[in-house]
């Protein structure tokens, strides 16, 4: 297995390739291309500002431009739930590499990861349009926690993208169950909610979520006046992540050899 | 050195009942089986117990029947499954043409996919960018690279793969059957790539159904048998035994056709007068209407059984029963008659169809003037043809006995069946004895060329 994991970085020509050939393939073809990645969460922050402000406005409540909040948490959510759910496929979308090249498989899900890192990335000049926009400035201090929580998120999504594309291939059943689990688990993590307006039993169950420290460490950076007071939290869940992205690692080449047999 | 070392490698697939195709990680856990459903109910040996060695510079081919294991073996030597017990070593870069284009997307342009294939297939973006000129002219793709693969033809979607594998320059290169390609042109190309890469002392594993390219081209040639190795050396002496193996089994399977098609017939229920129309016809004026009919007859028999054909044996020069022929081989018609009362108005025919239905010869003893005036009890008539002039394919024989105006006492509609096979893939139904002779303005390269299919 570590034998294996210390190749990674030599596949970094190919990930890079494959994953800019994965940008380059999905807006091919599309009037606006590249722009989708600045306009899908534009649309998305407009539909959740409109429900928020116009349906449901007691749960906004108290909390000053709600739209710069949500989108804190909206961001790196779409880049966490569409990895996990593009991964799942993708050992079985791309069998004919695995079947047919030799191939190190792990290079697809973590290219689905990073691609979609991509996409974050792109959102952030829109995240720092608004933060200019309701004069919102960012200190040192916070910006310097941003590649932190980055970074956690990226060996958490990583873990997950390869435990998953992993057992996709035995269970295909994981893709459907997967599509409603992530709608749960948006719903329990607080990105359209603050974290601060539940009550102590609720947070206790909230804190279980990995996800939940991500979001509040984002909101604490990008929203939320003040020291980033989740950091010791963060660096827990950045601990906790490396080791399961070592056992995610470790299930997935544990499975290798299977998968050109069942794809 | 050896460039390939294949140790006692075995690769046993596994395969599921029903039960676990339909299984579920919802049964799988409900059932608490999860394990248990993940062990296999059988397995299969796609490859058994497989020992060989390649040494650096040398070309094998493997050769078998469809299904016998070839191309596992072929997965096996590139990494791409590993052999459940046994080694496989490889010493330096391998490429394998097995999936040509496998990494293809079909969105982006030809050049970049040319790209992204090459970095999978082991090179830097440097190298690729090197040899990009040499890819796309070698794929005779040069007005079409900057279009999306999409819209490539399946033969431009080949060529371009098969040029992005060649140009990885590999130690050893793993071919599986990939020379259809393109049209002869491209083909030639390749096989000039290949002898290229002989001569610079590149290893070459080939798997291929062109036995004819196994003899030429390859150094030794190993035939796989049911994932068995049958038999592994000289591709002349390996090749022969493989050729030798397959006639056997299809003289099986033609002798097993020829019982079935015998017993299908024997129970069918046939009115004796209907089908009087279909008997060859005794004066040769009449078959400009009569081939209507027999286009259109199938396997059947039919008669008065007055006399009866008992047997029908197709026989080689040796004597016995036989099915396969090479054409120009002597093949005699054995067909034994019984005729419980004497019979004076009797006429021997036989007729040669081929596949399409066609007659190919058809001839009786009444056109041939002989005039046969008795038959009884058991008699035997053979009928030899010294040298089966036919091409290559799937013959099937009618044999009859009838009255001189036509009334069948036994007719036995193509229930006969045999095989002609040749090294030369001449065309037609009848090959006339010939030669060529050319004056000095001609001149002949005797070797085969490498084009030659066979």
């Amino acid at each position: 297995m570590l034998h294996n994991l210390a190749r990674l970085p030599r596949y970094r020509g190919l990930i890079q390739s494959l994953v800019a050939r994965e940008l380059k393939a999905r807006y091919r073809g599309s009037v606006l291309g590249f722009f989708w990645s600045f306009i899908n969460p534009l649309l998305l922050l407009l539909i959740y500002s409109f429900v928020f402000k116009y349906f449901l406005p007691q749960k906004a409540e108290g909390i000053d431009h709600y739209e710069l909040f949500m989108f804190c948490g909206i961001l790196p959510w779409t880049w966490f739930s569409a990895s996990l759910l593009e991964s799942s496929g993708v050992l079985i979308s791309g069998g004919n590499l695995i079947k047919k090249v030799l191939f190190p498989a792990e290079v697809l899900p973590i290219v689905t990861v990073l691609a979609n890192m991509v996409h974050f990335l792109l959102g952030l000049p829109v995240l720092a349009a608004f933060l200019i926009y309701f004069q919102r400035p960012l200190s040192l201090a916070e910006l310097a926690w941003f590649p932190v929580a980055l970074l956690v998120q990226l060996v958490l999504t990583l873990g997950f993208a390869l435990i998953l594309s992993a057992l996709t291939v035995h269970f295909r059943d994981i893709r459907d169950i997967l599509s409603n689990v992530m709608t749960f688990w948006f719903f329990a993590t607080p990105i359209i909610y603050p974290y601060t307006i539940m009550a102590p039993w609720q947070m206790r169950i909230l804190n279980l979520n990995p996800f939940t420290h991500l979001a509040i460490t984002y909101q604490e950076i990008l929203y939320f006046k003040g020291p980033v007071g989740h950091a010791f939290w963060l660096l827990v869940l950045g601990v906790i992540s490396v080791v399961f992205f070592l056992f995610a690692y470790f299930v997935f080449d544990r499975l290798r050899d299977t998968f050109a047999e069942e794809v | 050195m050896n460039a390939i070392e294949v140790t006692h490698a075995s690769k046993l697939y596994r395969r599921y009942s029903r039960r676990r195709q339909f299984a579920t990680l919802k049964s799988a856990l409900l059932s608490g089986s999860l394990i248990r459903d993940l062990n296999p109910d059988e397995t299969f040996a796609a490859v058994q117990d497989v020992t060989f060695t390649v040494p650096r510079g040398r070309t094998l081919g493997v050769i078998g029947r469809n299904g016998s294991g070839k191309s596992t073996m072929l997965k096996l030597v590139a990494g791409i499954t590993k052999p459940t017990s046994g080694t496989v070593r490889v010493n330096g870069r391998i490429s394998a043409l097995i999936e040509l284009g496998a990494g293809f997307h079909p969105e982006i342009s030809g050049r970049e996919n040319v790209f992204i294939n090459g970095i999978m297939l082991g090179l830097t973006k440097k190298d690729i960018a090197r040899r990009f000129d040499e890819i796309v002219e070698f794929a005779e793709m040069k007005e079409f690279i900057d279009a999306p693969v999409k819209t490539y033809s399946s033969g431009m979607y080949m060529r371009l793969g098969f040029a992005v594998a060649i140009h990885v320059d590999p130690d050893v290169l793993l071919v599986d059957e990939v020379l259809a390609v393109g049209d002869e042109g491209f083909t030639h190309k390749c096989l000039d790539k290949f002898a290229e890469f002989k001569r610079r002392g590149r290893t070459i594993l080939l798997v291929t159904h062109s036995l004819g390219m196994v003899e030429r081209f390859c150094d030794e040639a190993l035939w796989l048998d049911g994932g068995k190795m049958k038999a592994m050396g000289d591709p002349k002496r390996v090749v022969g035994a493989y050729v030798t193996d397959v006639e056997v089994t299809e003289e099986k399977q033609l002798a097993a056709a020829d019982a079935k098609a015998a017993e299908a017939a024997a129970t069918a229920i046939m009115s004796p007068e209907e089908p009087a129309a279909a008997v060859l016809p005794d004066h040769p004026v009449e078959t400009a209407g009569a081939p209507a009919d027999m286009f259109r007859a199938t396997e059947g028999r039919w008669g008065s059984r007055e006399v009866e054909i008992t047997d029908v044996m197709i026989a080689s020069s040796d004597g016995e029963r036989a099915h396969v022929f090479q054409s120009g081989d002597r093949l005699d018609v054995h067909i034994r008659m019984r005729a419980p009362l004497a019979i004076d108005d009797v006429v021997i025919g036989i007729g040669i169809f081929n596949a399409e239905g066609v007659c190919c010869y058809g001839t009786n003893t009444s056109l041939e003037e002989l005039k046969l005036t008795r038959i009884y009890g058991d008699a035997e008539a053979i009928f030899t043809v010294d040298s089966i002039d036919l091409v290559e394919g799937t013959y099937k024989l009618d044999v009859a006995v009838h009255k001189f105006d036509g009334f069948p006492y036994d007719y036995h509609r193509l229930l006969y069946t045999f095989r002609i096979k040749s090294r030369t893939k001449d065309v037609g139904i009848y090959r006339p004895k010939h030669v060529w002779r050319f004056s000095d303005g001609v001149s002949v390269d005797t070797t085969p060329g490498p084009h030659a299919s066979e």
